[in-house]
């Protein structure tokens, strides 16, 4: 009788129902769309395209920027080159037509480009760098003292400033912008006109933008004035004139104020490109020798304008270092932690007791928490999920905390080393639901291992980085 | 065998006994530079010569990369009179340069790193601030 008991009760009948309960981590991860790195972009910028389009998250002016410049030279196209045309010279549409085009191609790049953003400090570097300094308070709410590090720049004391939002040491000439969340290198300032940060990968594209503007304002400017005054000849008056053709006066009245604007503007900024000086840099007075002393002077610049030109202007265009169409591993390390136990082929499903218990404790948590939300400041798709998990890990902890650790643990940063790449995300998070109790509780209980796809991941992203946007 | 893990090895078995961070050196400006101080956790896996000549060669590549000369001279004009188009197009020569290094620290990985239970990162993941050293334990020796 317990024979055929146990002969109807066969083992594949045995090991389905164990699965099946929780179906949804194994396959659902299998399916489940693989996510890219901007969807879980710590910063508080939006994204477009798949990832292929970066705006800071106001996008500030940008459309009145671009409503002004389209409507302006509409206008001018429409009412303006036909007289002009006939009167002047047939050229004047297409010199108007190549600025145009000029002035919005750059537009449109400096708006969308990442402007050097620079990636937070993933778990462990931030640890590291704790480590370093002189008083590791890493958990504590209170905010230490800043912390900088001098570093000499071409025999120049250059102070490197800790940022406590990106747990890094901001390299030079990086400034963390708070509208957008990010520190960004070689910071300018942050524009409202177009709507995003101005950094060391977007300079010159807005330089290209403000002097193609100077240069297509004061066209306008000059074309309309000129068409007024043809019109108004022969004794008509400047008023038949304005009569005849009244969206002139509207682009003359734009194109009026904008000319000053612009041409200061673009004056300005050519001065900060010949000097190698960032509007930051000028506006705060860093290598203006303020202090009275004659032996500060920009550390950065080459000393001759022309070389300064090129370096800023023609440089090599660097990287984004953001890589937001690369692939977020952390599915891969939820799915491993539960099998990095001391089980020598647990994460072949042998063992399906383990792995049943582990995934039923997983869903049983998960399922309540996708519909709490970490207040999040950008559209998103689901909360990433080992996100998700991070809630339960302290209560689901007993069951398979017990975990034979191989190495032992350094105050509870070695723990967090076993999966660095996915908390890169969920760190940023945890910190801005300000639950840093959270991640760390979930940090200390995972156990530490080397997820073996997520190894295997890393390298294929590795490759796969190096072909950036 | 005992002592030597190759590359997958290392990712599939191996676990982590802690991450060694090389950071950046900003004495020459803002260019990528690492240091090439031995830190001191990699004394006992790894010759210093072999690392300082890593951390140098990497070092060569990114001023490679970030070289003002006449190439990216011509590079950057000829973006500028297309309104910057061809970069939508063309690879430029820094992330030529960057396929290069992912190439060479593969190539030490494989080679120099793994079968002394190490792993190389390679700085663009970690946004070209550091470059990350993983130490694997090596259970083979027994505690170490």
């Amino acid at each position: 009788m317990k024979n055929c008991e146990y002969q109807q009760i066969d083992p594949q009948a045995l090991a389905t129902p164990t699965p099946t309960p929780p179906p949804l981590p194994c396959p659902e991860k299998k399916t489940k769309r693989p996510r890219r790195k901007w969807e879980v972009f710590p910063g508080k910028n939006r994204f477009y395209c798949d990832g292929r389009i970066i705006v800071a998250r106001q996008s500030g002016v940008l459309p009145l920027t671009l409503g002004l410049i389209l409507v302006t030279s509409g206008l001018f196209f429409i009412f303006d080159c036909p007289f002009l045309v006939q009167h002047l010279a047939s050229c004047i549409p297409a010199i108007g037509g190549v600025l145009f085009v000029f002035v919005i191609i750059s537009l449109l790049q400096t708006s969308f480009t990442d402007p050097g953003i620079l990636p937070r400090a993933t778990p462990d570097e931030a640890a590291d760098i704790e480590k370093q300094i002189d008083n590791p308070g890493s958990s504590s709410s209170y905010r230490p003292p800043p912390r900088t590090k001098e570093v000499l720049i071409n025999q120049q004391v250059v102070k490197l400033k800790y940022c406590f939002t990106c747990k890094i040491f901001r390299p030079p000439r990086t400034s963390h912008c708070s509208l957008c969340d990010n520190c960004v290198e070689r910071f300018d300032h942050h524009c409202p006109w177009v709507g995003n940060c101005v950094g060391k990968r977007n300079y010159r594209f807005f330089y290209t933008f403000i002097v193609s503007l100077s240069f297509l304002t004061a066209f306008i400017f000059g074309c309309v004035t000129t068409h007024l005054a043809l019109r108004s000849q022969g004794g008509n008056g400047l008023v038949f004139a304005l009569q005849a053709s009244p969206a002139s006066a509207v682009e003359l009245v734009v194109c009026f104020f904008s000319v000053w604007s612009i041409l200061g503007l673009s004056g300005f900024h050519t001065y900060l490109v010949a000097a190698n000086l960032t509007t930051n840099e000028d506006i705060k007075g860093s290598w203006s020798g303020k202090s009275g002393s004659e032996e500060t002077g920009n550390p950065y610049s080459y000393n001759n304008i022309f070389k300064n030109c090129c370096a800023v202007l023609c440089g090599p265009m660097p990287p984004s270092l953001i890589d937001r169409r690369g692939f977020v591993p952390s599915d891969d390390s939820a799915q491993t932690v539960p099998t990095e136990i001391a089980l020598p082929a647990a994460k072949n499903d042998i063992n399906m007791c383990t792995q049943g218990t582990k995934d039923l404790l997983e869903t049983a948590t998960r399922s309540p928490l996708l519909s709490s939300t970490c207040p999040q400041g950008k559209p998103q798709t689901a909360i990433p999920f080992p996100e998700a998990r991070a809630d339960p890990e302290p209560s689901a902890a007993p069951a398979p905390a017990p975990v034979p650790t191989p190495a032992p643990v350094r105050g509870g940063h070695r723990a967090s080393g076993s999966s660095d790449r996915p908390r890169s995300g969920r760190s940023g998070k945890g910190k801005r639901s300000s639950s840093h109790n959270r991640n760390h509780a979930y940090t200390a209980t995972s156990p530490p291992g080397s997820p073996n796809p997520r190894r295997g991941h890393r390298h294929h992203r590795s490759q796969k980085f190096t072909s950036l946007h | 065998m005992a002592e030597t893990h190759s590359l997958q090895d290392l990712r599939q078995q191996a676990t982590i006994a802690s991450k060694v961070f090389i950071q950046r050196d900003y004495s020459s400006g803002t260019i990528c530079k690492f240091q090439t101080k031995f830190p001191a956790e990699l004394e006992t896996r790894i010759d210093k010569q072999q690392f300082e000549e890593t951390i140098q060669t990497l070092n060569n590549l990114y001023a490679e990369a970030e070289k003002l000369g006449g190439k990216s001279y011509l590079e950057g004009c000829l973006a500028c009179l297309t309104a910057y188009t061809i970069f939508l197009c063309m690879e430029t020569h820094y992330e030529k340069v960057l396929k290069k290094i992912a190439k060479y620290i593969q190539e030490q990985n494989e080679k120099v790193y793994a079968p002394l239970g190490l792993l190389l990162t390679d700085p663009i993941e970690r946004g070209l601030r550091v470059v990350e050293i993983t130490i694997f334990e090596d259970r083979s020796l027994g505690s170490r």
